[in-house]
């Protein structure tokens, strides 16, 4: 296979995996630190801010990528300020599908963190802080490690989820190979022009991944409930 | 409880009636009825000659849209439509080769144009043609060529022009003709190759700059429309294949932005 071909073949997966992996390193990241406010907070935004964050499940892709296009297009507040400061589009780059795949992937990330933040309970926070642990210290040393699970959950949750994104996808990437074109938007490609051949090998491998990703998710989480 | 009961039981009769009434009508509707498929950048036309049509005829056509490409996937997956009006002249003929049409019944009802059109006001008063060549633009838009008529012409425009490799890390590929325009008004591509059809839409607003593409540019953008077995015993659908053909219907299609086959002979639609 001339290597052109091979990389029309293979380039939308590891665009894909790369897109999936930048993403869900981010959402942990920014999803943590939520996450944890929203464990533990008592204040009255709280419901309208979990509101907020399970928009994403229950929106179509259409919405989502309809205002992605608005905000991100250099018309938008975002992709205004975007153009300026960086001289180049939002929408049709890769750096507008990430933004684009942490809206659309932030409650699956949001949700197993905070449900394993809650899990844990105040008792252990209280008694790290009465040894002397700060704040930070008591965050990465006792909490951290007893939401593993969480974190787990969250981090296959975010990957896969964003490896699965198509129609916002469809609406802002623009189909450009190396750029956009994600494993999803290629299967899509392949349907329409009646390369089915071509299809089947993409998806049949999206499904095995999908499979084992959950799979050994559901495995780690039994083991740690029965070792805990 | 009994009174619960009395509320109930009229509910439930009106449910049947209702019911039964919705049967009715439907079966009335399906005896002088038929179901046309029409390719998006189309919608807008066929409605008009769905319109007409019922005007002259009587018959009242229902009408789904989609690309050209998932209602060829639809229809030789057993698609409840009698008509298919195409955007390209390849996918009506493989539907008859596959004896999933009437041979013989296929022929071109429209010839589409290309566009290379802005919205942006930036480029308004100057040449379209020269923002292309000059490189003055930041994305031009297309509409997929594996999978668009419409983007194929596009993409024969811009080899015609000797311009596509430079249109490497430039290109934003639409879906279909459709998400083009929406890209290009949206400001997200500077410029695009979009349906002469889509410049008539009247949400279209003022465009920046615009440009007709000659037809010799490209190989014509053939839209063809074929029978389809479902409805090869259906009258609707038989009396609007031949409506088609009417200068009332050739009107509001040239009223649309379409030209017509110059030479409306069978031999040369084959």
């Amino acid at each position: 296979m001339p290597i052109s071909e091979w990389f029309l073949e293979t380039g939308p997966i590891w665009l894909s995996i790369r897109l999936a992996f930048v993403t869900t390193l981010i959402l942990i990241l920014i999803g943590a630190p939520l996450a944890w406010w929203l464990s533990q907070t008592r204040s009255v935004f709280k419901t309208a801010v979990e509101a907020v964050i399970a928009l994403p499940v229950v929106l179509p892709p259409t919405v989502l990528g309809f205002y992605l296009l608005v905000l991100l297009g250099p018309a938008g507040a975002i992709g205004e300020f975007w153009l300026q400061f960086s001289d180049q589009s939002l929408t049709f780059s890769f750096t507008g599908l990430v933004i684009a795949s942490i809206v659309y992937s932030f409650p699956f990330v949001v949700q197993p963190l905070q449900n394993a933040f809650e899990d844990i309970g105040s008792a252990i926070v209280e008694a790290a802080w009465t040894l002397g642990a700060g704040p930070l210290d008591t965050f990465f040393t006792v909490i951290v490690p007893l939401a593993s699970r969480g974190f787990l959950t969250a981090a296959v949750m975010g990957f896969a989820h964003t490896l699965g994104e198509f129609g916002v996808i469809l609406m802002v990437g623009g189909n450009i190979p190396g750029e956009t074109r994600v494993i999803s938007i290629a299967i899509y490609d392949h349907v329409e022009s009646m390369n089915y051949q071509s299809a089947h090998r993409l998806s049949i491998l999206l499904l095995v991944f999908a499979f084992c990703a959950l799979f050994l998710m559901y495995f780690f989480n039994r083991r740690w409930r029965y070792q805990r | 409880m009994n009174l619960f009961f009395l509320q109930y039981k009229p509910s439930v009769n009106a449910l049947i009636y209702g019911l039964a009434l919705t049967l009715c009508c439907f079966s009335s509707a399906f005896a002088e009825s038929a179901g046309v498929a029409v390719a998006g950048n189309f919608r807008l036309t066929a409605q008009e000659l769905i319109a007409e049509f019922k005007e002259v005829s009587g018959y009242s056509l229902s009408m789904s849209s989609a690309s050209s490409g998932k209602l060829y996937a639809q229809v030789i997956n057993g698609a409840p439509y009698d008509v298919f009006m195409s955007a390209d002249a390849d996918r009506p003929k493989r539907l008859e080769e596959a004896d999933h049409a009437v041979a013989g019944s296929r022929f071109t009802y429209a010839l589409g144009g290309l566009v290379l059109w802005s919205a942006d006001e930036r480029y308004k008063g100057e040449n379209c043609l020269q923002v292309l060549q000059s490189l003055n633009f930041r994305r031009l838009a297309i509409a997929n060529p594996n999978t668009a008529p419409y983007g194929l012409a596009a993409r024969q425009t811009l080899l015609h022009l000797g311009l596509l490799r430079q249109m490497d890390g430039r290109l934003a590929v639409g879906e279909n003709i459709a998400q083009v325009l929406q890209f290009v008004k949206s400001l997200n591509a500077s410029i695009g190759f979009i349906a002469r059809a889509q410049t008539y839409h009247p949400n279209i607003g003022i465009g920046g700059c615009r440009w007709e593409v000659p037809e010799e540019y490209h190989q014509p953008i053939q839209q063809q429309v074929v029978l389809l077995n479902r409805g090869a015993d259906n009258i609707a659908a038989k009396e609007f294949m031949i409506f088609l053909k009417s200068t009332a219907a050739q009107n509001i299609i040239k009223r649309f932005g379409y030209k017509l086959p110059a030479v409306r002979l069978k031999s040369a639609d084959k």
